[in-house]
């Protein structure tokens, strides 16, 4: 029975590896597409201010604010990267679980999840009057079996906004779209 | 007695065992499997500038408009590391990762030298394309024409 049990986990795995694809190729992931651009503007606002080093102090205090630990820096390049070890637990997930569980089928929730954010920033404009500043943040998420699941980019516009907003009212400065 | 030769031959046999982890390793450490002339050549292009803080900012855009997250950056140094990995197993997607380094220094007295070398899936990328389709993303953040090297 546990055999079975183990021959059918390995014929699943080898299922898998043929229908799915690799989620990062070099064909695809070394060339800027049309998305890649769309997305770099949600993650990005410009600012009035010709002080770099003041709105890269702001960020790593947000950042702490938020619970992340800078992880890297480099000021002379305007570099930040954070990061956040933080519970994934989905209420949904456990539901399926309990279901698929019931019926032999099990598929582990999610468990944890390690949140990443890069934040660059970079004088722009005549004389850089401006700064622009960029973020983006990922997750990696792991089930309750210590397995990697999933990892993303996080894509939702408000989690941006949300980001900026605070940064704004942080920095007494409006930002601007770019 | 049959058990004293067992121990005897096991004992032999960790040596051995021993001796084939070291080469493989040795190999691996310091391999150069395309000629290495060549894959500098693949690996690097030149660009008319001087400004070595402008050229390290436009790698680190360009790293990030393709959705890589920063690993380490060093400006003494001119060394960006970065990498992207995804998944997501209920999409069927699996799980891949790709690493990069990119190092800059100065190229006689008016020019600065890119160099990048990836890591694709444990293995190093020895293809000319991947690098060319990252020197022209490059070259757009640069607003620069990358140029050939010998």
């Amino acid at each position: 029975m546990r055999v079975s049990y183990h021959i059918g986990g390995v014929l699943l795995a080898c299922v898998l590896l043929l229908v799915g694809c690799f989620a990062v190729t070099l064909d695809r992931d070394l060339s800027l597409t049309p998305e890649m651009l769309a997305q770099r503007q949600m993650q990005t606002r410009r600012f009035d201010t010709t002080d770099e080093q003041k709105i890269l102090k702001t960020c790593a205090a947000l950042l702490q604010d938020t619970g992340f630990t800078i992880d890297e820096s480099e000021a002379t390049l305007g570099i930040l990267i954070a990061s956040k070890e933080r519970d994934a637990s989905d209420a949904t997930q456990w539901a399926v679980y309990l279901v698929g569980s019931f019926f032999g089928v099990p598929i582990p929730p999610d468990k944890d999840q390690i949140m990443k954010a890069f934040v660059t920033t970079r004088p722009v404009g005549t004389e850089g009057r401006q700064v622009v500043v960029r973020v983006v943040f990922e997750r990696t998420v792991f089930d309750t079996e210590h397995r990697l699941k999933k990892i993303e980019a996080l894509n939702d516009p408000k989690i941006y906004q949300s980001f900026f907003e605070k940064l704004s009212k942080a920095l007494f400065l409006e930002a601007h779209d770019i | 007695m049959t058990s004293d030769k067992l121990k005897r031959n096991l004992l032999l046999l960790v040596p051995l065992f021993l001796l084939t982890a070291c080469a493989t390793t040795h190999d691996r450490l310091l391999d150069m499997d395309t000629s290495q002339v060549q894959l500098r050549s693949i690996q690097s292009r030149a660009f008319d500038t001087t400004d070595k803080e402008k050229t390290m900012r436009a790698i680190i855009a360009t790293l990030q408009d393709l959705g890589f997250m920063l690993d380490r950056a060093d400006y003494t140094l001119g060394v960006v590391t970065a990498s992207k990995a995804r998944a997501d197993t209920m999409q069927m997607q699996v799980y891949a990762s790709l690493r990069v380094t990119v190092t800059v220094r100065p190229r006689g007295e008016k020019q600065l030298l890119v160099r990048a070398s990836a890591e694709y899936q444990r293995s190093p990328v020895t293809d000319a394309k991947p690098y060319q389709n990252f020197f022209n993303s490059l070259e757009k953040a640069m607003f620069l024409e990358a140029h050939q090297v010998d």
